[in-house]
């Protein structure tokens, strides 16, 4: 059995209020770089089928040499082998140009039998390019999946977290599983693991490795432009602190407020 | 130019943010507004989306398209873009909407804006306005394909108004694919938490944070939402201890909320927390602490223990708003 995890390299959580939008249309988000929390789920779900139904797990991703800190990150937590694409054609992919991109390193590689993501990115925040690797690809997709129940006979069995409920599912392999936060809770890399991880050879793949040209991918590919990045601008807002000789004063007082003046309740 | 809008429904069961894309269409449509529903046996459905602003509907009605599946939906969507050639495909953002207007758009090679809190069409071609690094910055997009594909937000555009009496054509379509045809089967569901309120749907919404000590501590909040008919949210704090699951979670890298009132009890307002409610109509905080950032983004605030304060303001709701 073979697993690939596509992952992503994004800003750290904590920094994202402090990037500036002109910082992050050059590129540049001045933040420290991490492997997307999304993804950790997705790694570490990864490396469970590993170790339930036996096989290898690869850890993939798209993205110029920094990416390499990110790949480490999931070779520490137990993948077996990372790989990296790249190349300067790439730059400004959208997401269907990066799903070709990811899909085309996939078969470079050897196929998978399962493929693992994450739901979206902390900086994209799109949670299409599971599906468009899929798209790619032309195998099935199973997304928001809480559960991987059973890997048997060529087939997949999941737990899908709906908006209504929990509903389970049966699907062919090859499959992308693009997995939500209850799925499981993602292990720390041991000390070994990183060290051994710092030192893995990783090879990087270019555009004419993966059978790719200027018109697949990048900037003057892309369906949809960016015209305009701006911090929003929140309301402003003046607070009116109720006071009160006893709780129920205050919450007499709170709920006229809500009632009466701004008709909310 | 035509707009198409995807219903989202499970087993007859329409998401609010369908309703909500539907009138968002109805303002930009410079031609007919379309409604695309499947399923099995929801008549009710394509009738509403009349009601609710679309000029004719697209009924796809099998057995083949009982659940929610990747393949059969693709596939009528395929179909009724062909037919309609719209210059716009408008989901609903839920998580249905977002994973069919991904898997769409993909197939059909067409630009998606994901999440849009706004849509334009500014010189024949689509604008959207979403959120991006986590809500801490809005993206204008364009859209170079045509059709363009949208999914959006739940709560940025108004609920519209039903009208009983307006007509519209239904189209009645059967499968076009066999079940035989379909790789993915659905084999079980378990509905969880019945009549709980949605969180991206809610009007009001009471939430808990650090401030709540507790999983025991969430109790009154329950109460109080139950009485005025509010979901619960949280911060990461609270869901970080264990001490609610992280579907309530409210924030950066959990829900975006937009709700009318949101009543913050406990929650210091770390900007991450900020990211995901500050779009709220009226903001109402409840702590302890007199100098939490929380007070700096509320409309109203009350300095005081929210054990003290949150029973009075059930026990005040339920006078109030009749409700026991």
């Amino acid at each position: 059995m073979k697993y690939i995890v596509c992952l992503k390299q994004t800003p750290d959580t904590t920094e994202l209020p402090k990037i500036t939008p002109e910082q992050a249309l050059a590129g540049n988000e001045g933040a420290t770089l991490v492997l997307n929390p999304w993804d950790e789920y997705a790694v570490e779900e990864g490396i469970r089928l590993k170790e339930r139904f036996g096989g290898e797990t690869v850890a993939l991703s798209m993205g110029p040499e920094s990416v390499d800190q990110a790949l480490r990150s999931a070779l520490a937590m137990g993948c077996d082998r990372a790989v990296r694409l790249w190349d300067a054609i790439f730059e400004g992919s959208d997401y269907w140009s990066t799903a070709l991109i990811l899909a085309r390193g996939i078969e470079k590689d050897g196929g998978a039998d399962i493929i693992v993501t994450g739901k979206m990115s902390v900086d994209g925040n799109a949670a299409a390019v599971a599906h468009g690797i899929a798209c790619k690809l032309g195998v099935t997709l199973l997304t928001q999946v809480a559960k991987v129940v059973e890997v048997a006979n060529g087939t997949i069995t999941v737990e899908r977290l709906l908006d209504e409920g929990r509903e389970t599912v049966t699907a062919p392999l090859p499959a992308v599983i693009s997995v939500v936060k209850e799925i499981n809770e993602p292990r720390y890399p041991t000390f070994i693991r990183i060290r051994k991880a710092s030192r893995a050879p990783i090879p990087v793949l270019s555009a004419a490795d993966l059978g790719l040209s200027p018109e697949d991918v990048g900037q003057q590919a892309a369906r949809v432009r960016w015209v305009n990045l701006v911090k929003p601008e929140p309301k402003q807002r003046q607070v009116v602190i109720i006071e009160g000789e006893s709780p129920e004063e205050k919450a007499r007082k709170l709920l006229d407020y809500l009632i009466e003046v701004e008709k909310v309740l | 130019m035509t707009v198409i809008v995807w219903i989202d429904h499970r087993r007859g069961h329409v998401q609010p943010a369908s309703w909500e894309a539907l009138g968002k269409a109805r303002t930009l449509a410079e031609g007919p507004v379309v409604a695309v529903v499947m399923g099995h046996s929801v008549d009710n459905v394509a009738e509403a989306a009349i009601h609710y602003g679309a000029d004719r509907v697209y009924l796809y009605d099998d057995a083949v398209y009982a659940d929610f599946r990747f393949e059969p939906y693709v596939i009528a969507l395929q179909d009724v873009v062909e037919a309609e050639r719209p210059s716009l495909l408008l989901f609903p953002g839920t998580t249905r909407g977002r994973d069919l207007s991904a898997a769409f758009a993909c197939r059909a090679e067409l630009g998606l804006a994901p999440d849009a809190q706004d849509v334009r069409m500014v010189d024949g071609k689509v604008h959207a306005e979403r959120p991006v690094y986590s809500g801490n910055m809005i993206a204008t997009v364009v859209i170079e394909t045509t059709p363009a594909v949208v999914s959006l937000r739940p709560r940025s555009a108004p609920m519209p108004e039903p009208d009983t009496t307006r007509q519209g054509d239904i189209m009645r379509k059967g499968a076009l694919v066999s079940e035989e045809e379909v790789p993915t089967k659905v084999t079980g569901f378990e509905q969880t938490e019945a009549g709980e309120v949605s969180l991206t749907d809610a009007r009001i919404i009471v939430s808990g944070g650090r401030g709540v000590k507790g999983p025991e501590g969430f109790e009154p909040l329950r109460e109080l939402a139950r009485v005025l008919g509010a979901a619960v949210g949280a911060s990461r704090a609270a869901v970080d201890a264990g001490w609610i699951p992280y579907k309530h979670q409210v924030g950066q890298t959990g829900k975006t909320v937009r709700p009318d009132v949101y009543i913050a009890c406990g929650i210091s307002g770390a900007i991450q927390h900020q990211a995901g409610m500050r779009e709220s109509k009226v903001i109402v905080a409840i702590n302890k602490d007199p100098d939490a950032p929380i007070f700096q983004i509320a409309d109203y605030g009350i300095v005081d223990d929210l054990f003290k304060i949150v029973p009075a303001l059930t026990e005040e709701a339920k006078k109030r708003l009749g409700k026991g």
